[in-house]
């Protein structure tokens, strides 16, 4: 069908292109609007149930997505035996509803203190609404259509390699229910609105601060040593 | 040996009046904008009190500094992949409502308000929701206070101070406080900087200026809770924090801090220390009482061939050299020793001093008449002798200046009393008696090093007070850019507004 090209095919490439160029750009041009745009000055009671609840949800989920997508096999061994795979799904399940809760807060809590409130963006509120989305449908898919972990690998992994080694392979997808649907769009639809969003701290997460000296002190003037990282202290503090 | 310059503010508490000039230089040239009201880079606190944000060195609440457990240094704060685990909620930041919501007035309704019997007012509302607000606390709540049971008994540096003073310090007669004016320490051991995951924040090698790069700062605000100091804050419209910066292009172009050079009661003085950047960490690594000793040991004399020639060979120019030879803060730091940091224990290494206030003179009630309390000994006017006596605690001023080393604190207002009796002999009476010069020999000091302190301290002009050397702007771009090119786009840079992001 036409809508599964548009939807499946096409849309994706444009919110892949979409995604990665204009980070890129807004990294390089426009860094003083990237920031993760914290509110916990305003408010800290429901943050600390929303954001550690929606974080650490969402990113063990998303761990859960890459691993089927990188280790198909891995997954398929471990799922072998029943009640790994039972003990996956809930795991799973358990994640999703987490974050999905967290979510909740994080909405409920941008609504409802004035001071949160007051510095909302119109782009605040689509972001969260997009992962509300995405968080409900996922939840919804997983009860639904049961031991995601397992179809996952025979439909989705091929379906994404497909897309990332150009020769999109539509016929995959197409006969999937449309909750599934909706969550794979959705999900094109956040990675289109990623680099206009506060999504992209993100990608500004700061692994590098495990590996860099505690100080830095930075020259201006000497050529000789000008750019370079030089420290005060050494490793020993 | 590492030599670096630091430019270093030093304040005269004595001299500080309270009247908060210096906040509001500040206020009206930096942080007069949305997001940015409730940031007082340069405070003025009444102490003992509570202080700004309230409670700021209660640090096991908020996290702030370096601990040191006998073997290694580390972040009270986190380590650093604790740290990344923090970033989605960071239990040490302190919120607005320990600082303020920040508040205007509605001065319209006094235009637009209908004809009525009433006069019309204008309400208070909030900066931040533009709604009206019951205001429960401001920027300087305290101010005047100080002595009260409500703050001067939250104050965190009374602990330690014994029951039997705390209640002296409640008698009518004894109360006391004194105002204590803050900007950032631009610490040489920096722990805003240390815990900035992004590495958005540097210090300047040239001046030892502490900076928050705002295109690297991705909010993740761990600098507010790790400062012990509570001196960077996080613009909650922008979402980067930003801090004091020692009005790094006021000091560029040759003038002092808007907050020094507006101050009224000339407190604040400002010159070049020159330091042994290699000896930084060890001297962060000792006990609490030798904190004082250690940090004055990490300052170089600026005369020494050696240290000027190992000062040279790091790229320091000469006129920075010999500014820091005639530098105030160095006199009183390293050649008087007057001057503390504030709160040495937070191992930060504060760069910024504070010489601390003398008591006013203690009064008794006798007979339902006040009476100024002067023993019979003439030397005793000032409470040489018996500083116990005067009516600031020691034990305070320890706990303030020296990390609880009173030594330290009972060294420093000796002097001071030695240098004023010494001159009010001289002034008043003409002479210099013998007993005066005993009490010069037990401070440790001698007429001429008085004389200098005196004049330093109640005499000197603007280019005394402030010895700012040149900048040398040109090398800079020279070593980036060719000149001519960077003459030519200027003005054409794209700026950006500084907006909240999409």
């Amino acid at each position: 069908m036409i809508w599964d090209t548009i939807l499946f095919v096409i849309f994706p490439y444009i919110a892949l292109a979409i995604g990665i160029v204009v980070a890129i750009y807004r990294s390089i041009h426009r860094p003083f609007s990237v920031s993760s745009m914290s509110s916990q000055l305003l408010e800290r009671k429901k943050l600390y149930w929303g954001s550690i609840s929606f974080h650490y949800g969402i990113l063990a989920v998303l761990l859960g997505h890459l691993v089927a997508l990188l280790l198909p096999e891995g997954l398929m061994l471990w799922n072998a035996v029943p009640i790994r795979l039972y003990l996956l799904e809930l795991t799973g399940l358990a994640l999703g509803i987490w974050a999905l809760a967290g979510l909740c807060i994080l909405l409920w809590r941008r609504l409802s203190e004035k001071r949160v409130r007051a510095v909302t963006t119109p782009m605040d509120l689509v972001v969260l609404v997009l992962l509300l989305v995405s968080a409900v449908t996922g939840v919804l898919v997983a009860t639904l259509y049961r031991f995601g972990s397992f179809w996952f690998t025979a439909i989705f992994t091929p379906y994404l390699v497909s897309i990332f080694t150009f020769q999109p392979r539509v016929s995959l997808v197409a006969p999937l229910p449309w909750l599934i649907k909706l969550h794979v769009v959705n999900f094109f639809l956040l990675l289109a609105v990623f680099p206009f969003s506060r999504l992209l701290h993100i990608a500004t997460y700061p692994f590098t601060y495990l590996f860099r000296p505690w100080q830095l002190v930075i020259w201006n003037r000497k050529p000789e040593t000008a750019g370079k990282l030089s420290r005060t202290g050494d490793n020993k503090i | 040996m590492n030599v670096r310059a630091h430019m270093s503010m030093l304040f005269h508490l004595d001299k500080c009046i309270g009247c908060h000039t210096c906040s509001v230089a500040c206020k009206n040239l930096w942080t007069d904008r949305k997001g940015a009201e409730y940031m007082w880079w340069n405070n003025v606190e009444t102490r003992p009190g509570t202080g700004y944000p309230t409670q700021w060195e209660s640090q096991e609440r908020f996290n702030g500094g370096w601990v040191y457990d006998g073997k290694t240094l580390r972040l009270r704060l986190h380590s650093k992949l604790g740290g990344l685990m923090k970033l989605f909620y960071n239990p040490s930041l302190p919120e607005m409502d320990d600082y303020y919501e920040p508040f205007t007035f509605r001065y319209q309704d006094l235009f637009n308000a209908p004809a009525s019997n009433d006069q019309p007012t204008a309400i208070p509302i909030s900066m931040v929701t533009g709604e009206p607000i019951n205001i429960q606390r401001g920027p300087n709540w305290d101010d005047d206070l100080g002595g009260s049971n409500t703050y001067a008994w939250n104050d965190p540096n009374m602990a330690g101070v014994p029951e039997s003073v705390r209640e002296q310090m409640q008698e009518l007669e004894r109360i006391v406080f004194n105002y204590m004016p803050r900007i950032c320490n631009h610490c040489l051991n920096p722990a805003c900087v240390a815990a900035c995951p992004s590495g958005a924040i540097y210090k300047r090698a040239e001046d030892g200026v502490v900076l928050v790069n705002e295109n690297k700062c991705r909010a993740w605000r761990m600098c507010v809770a790790a400062c012990p100091y509570k001196k960077v804050y996080y613009n909650w419209s922008t979402g980067k924090s930003e801090k004091c910066l020692l009005c790094f292009p006021r000091l560029e172009t040759g003038q002092a801090p808007a907050c020094a050079h507006s101050c009224v009661g000339r407190i604040r003085y400002m010159g070049v220390l020159l330091y042994d950047a290699d000896r930084i960490p060890q001297s962060a690594m000792v006990p609490d009482d030798q904190l004082v000793e250690a940090h004055r040991a990490v300052i170089l004399d600026p005369s020494d061939p050696e240290v000027i020639a190992a000062a040279r060979k790091n790229g320091i120019e000469d006129s920075w050299i010999s500014a820091a030879q005639n530098s105030p803060a160095y006199k009183f730091v390293k050649v008087w020793e007057l001057a503390l940091p504030l709160h040495p224990e937070y191992r930060t290494m504060a760069m910024m001093y504070y010489i601390p206030p003398l008591s006013p003179v203690v009064s008794v009630v006798e007979e339902e008449l006040y009476k100024l309390k002067i023993s019979p000994d003439s030397r005793d006017f000032e409470l040489f002798d018996h500083l116990d006596d005067a009516r600031l605690p020691i034990q305070y001023l320890a706990n303030l200046f020296s990390g609880g080393n009173e030594a330290v604190i009972r060294g420093i207002l000796r002097k001071l009393l030695a240098v004023r009796t010494y001159m009010r002999r001289k002034s008043v009476e003409g002479e210099v008696d013998r007993k005066t010069m005993e009490l010069l020999d037990e401070a440790g000091t001698n007429p001429k090093e008085v004389e200098a302190i005196y004049r330093l301290t109640t005499l000197p002009n603007l280019a005394e007070r402030f010895v700012i050397p040149q900048y040398h702007r040109e090398t800079a771009i020279e070593s980036w850019t060719d000149p001519l090119a960077r003459k030519g786009e200027a003005g054409f840079g794209a700026l950006q507004p500084p907006q909240r992001g999409e």
